[in-house]
C-alpha cells in the first residue's frame, strides 16, 4: 500500500514537472546587452541606403513543446532607426518619411504560425501577423526561425538562470503600402525595403 | 591677389580630392558614423553599434570643386599686376 502511494506520488510529480515544462514561456526582448537589432536595406537605381535599429522591446509567448502556438508582439522604436549620413537620418525621422514624433513605434504582432518544422531546438515556419508602420497596419506572412536555447540565459547575463529564444526573420515590405512618400523619389529611395531581424529574448527562472 | 586666389582654388581642389581619396573613395554621401558589428557568442546574433567617423562622400568632393571654381572665377576679376620699370 505504501509502495502504491509512493508510485502514485512519483507519477503525479512527474506529471506536474512535465506540465510545467510544456507550458508556454514568456520571453522578454528588451535586451540588456543591446545586441538585438533590425537591419533595413533599400537599393534604388541611384542610391543605396543601409541602416539598423536597436530600440527593440516586446514579449513573445513560446512553448518549445508546441511552437505553433507562438504569440506576442515585437516593437521597434522609430527614433532608433539609424543611417550613417546625418542628413538622411534627420529626413528619415522627419514628418515626410517615418514621422518618428507622431508614430514612435513600428510593431509586429504575431497571430499564427504555419508550416512548422522542428529539428532539435530549431523551429522554422511562416508567421502571420500584423505589421504596423507609420500608423498603417497590414497583415503579413514572413518566414521565421526560432532557436530555443534552454538554460543559456546565465551564459549571457551572469547571475540569472533561464532560457533564451532567438528569432530571426528576413522579409521585404513596400513603403508605398505604408503611406511613406508613395510614388515619390523612387530613383533614390527604393519602394522595396528589405528587413532583417535578429533578436534574443530572455525567460528568467527563479 | 589674383595669383593668391588661384593658388587657393588649386589647394581647395587638390585638398578635398586628396582627403576623399585618402579615406577610401566613398562614392556615397558623406557619413559621420560607421557601423561596428559585434558577435554575441551565446545567441550568434551580430549586434550593430555606431562609432563616430568622418567619411567624406561625393557631396564633400563637390563642395571642394565648387569652392575651387568660385575662387578661380573670382580671380578673373583681378588684373594681373603689371611690371613697370
Amino acid at each position: 500500500m505504501i509502495l502504491f502511494r509512493q508510485l502514485l506520488l512519483t507519477g503525479l510529480l512527474a506529471g506536474l514537472t512535465y506540465g510545467a515544462q510544456a507550458a508556454p514561456q514568456t520571453f522578454d526582448f528588451k535586451d540588456p546587452k543591446g545586441v538585438n537589432n533590425a537591419v533595413f536595406q533599400l537599393d534604388a537605381p541611384l542610391e543605396s541606403i543601409n541602416g539598423s535599429a536597436n530600440g527593440i522591446s516586446g514579449t513573445v509567448s513560446f512553448d518549445p513543446e508546441n511552437p505553433a502556438a507562438v504569440s506576442g508582439k515585437i516593437i521597434v522604436t522609430t527614433a532608433s532607426l539609424t543611417v550613417p549620413n546625418p542628413m538622411q537620418n534627420t529626413h528619415l525621422h522627419g514628418p515626410n518619411w517615418l514621422d518618428a514624433e507622431k508614430f514612435p513605434e513600428i510593431s509586429f504582432e504575431a497571430k499564427s504560425l504555419a508550416n512548422v518544422k522542428t529539428t532539435d531546438n530549431v523551429t522554422t515556419g511562416d508567421l502571420t501577423g500584423t505589421f504596423t508602420l507609420k500608423g498603417v497596419a497590414k497583415d503579413l506572412t514572413v518566414p521565421v526561425k526560432f532557436t530555443y536555447l534552454k538554460d543559456k540565459l546565465g551564459a549571457r547575463v551572469p547571475k540569472l538562470n533561464g532560457d533564451l529564444l532567438v528569432i530571426r526573420a528576413n522579409f521585404a515590405i513596400n513603403r508605398e503600402d505604408f503611406n511613406i512618400q508613395p510614388g515619390q523619389y523612387e530613383d533614390k529611395v527604393s519602394t522595396t525595403i528589405n528587413l532583417s531581424l535578429a533578436i534574443a529574448g530572455a525567460s528568467p527562472k527563479p | 591677389m589674383k595669383r593668391g586666389l588661384q593658388i587657393l582654388a588649386l589647394t581647395s581642389l587638390l585638398g578635398t580630392t586628396g582627403i576623399w581619396a585618402g579615406t577610401g573613395f566613398n562614392r556615397g554621401w558623406t557619413k559621420t558614423s560607421e557601423p561596428v558589428k559585434t558577435l554575441d557568442a551565446v545567441t550568434g546574433i551580430e549586434g550593430i553599434t555606431y562609432r563616430q567617423k568622418f567619411l567624406p562622400g561625393v557631396d564633400f568632393l563637390g563642395a571642394g570643386a565648387a569652392l575651387a571654381i568660385g575662387l578661380a572665377g573670382t580671380s578673373l576679376f583681378f588684373r594681373k599686376p603689371s611690371n613697370t620699370q
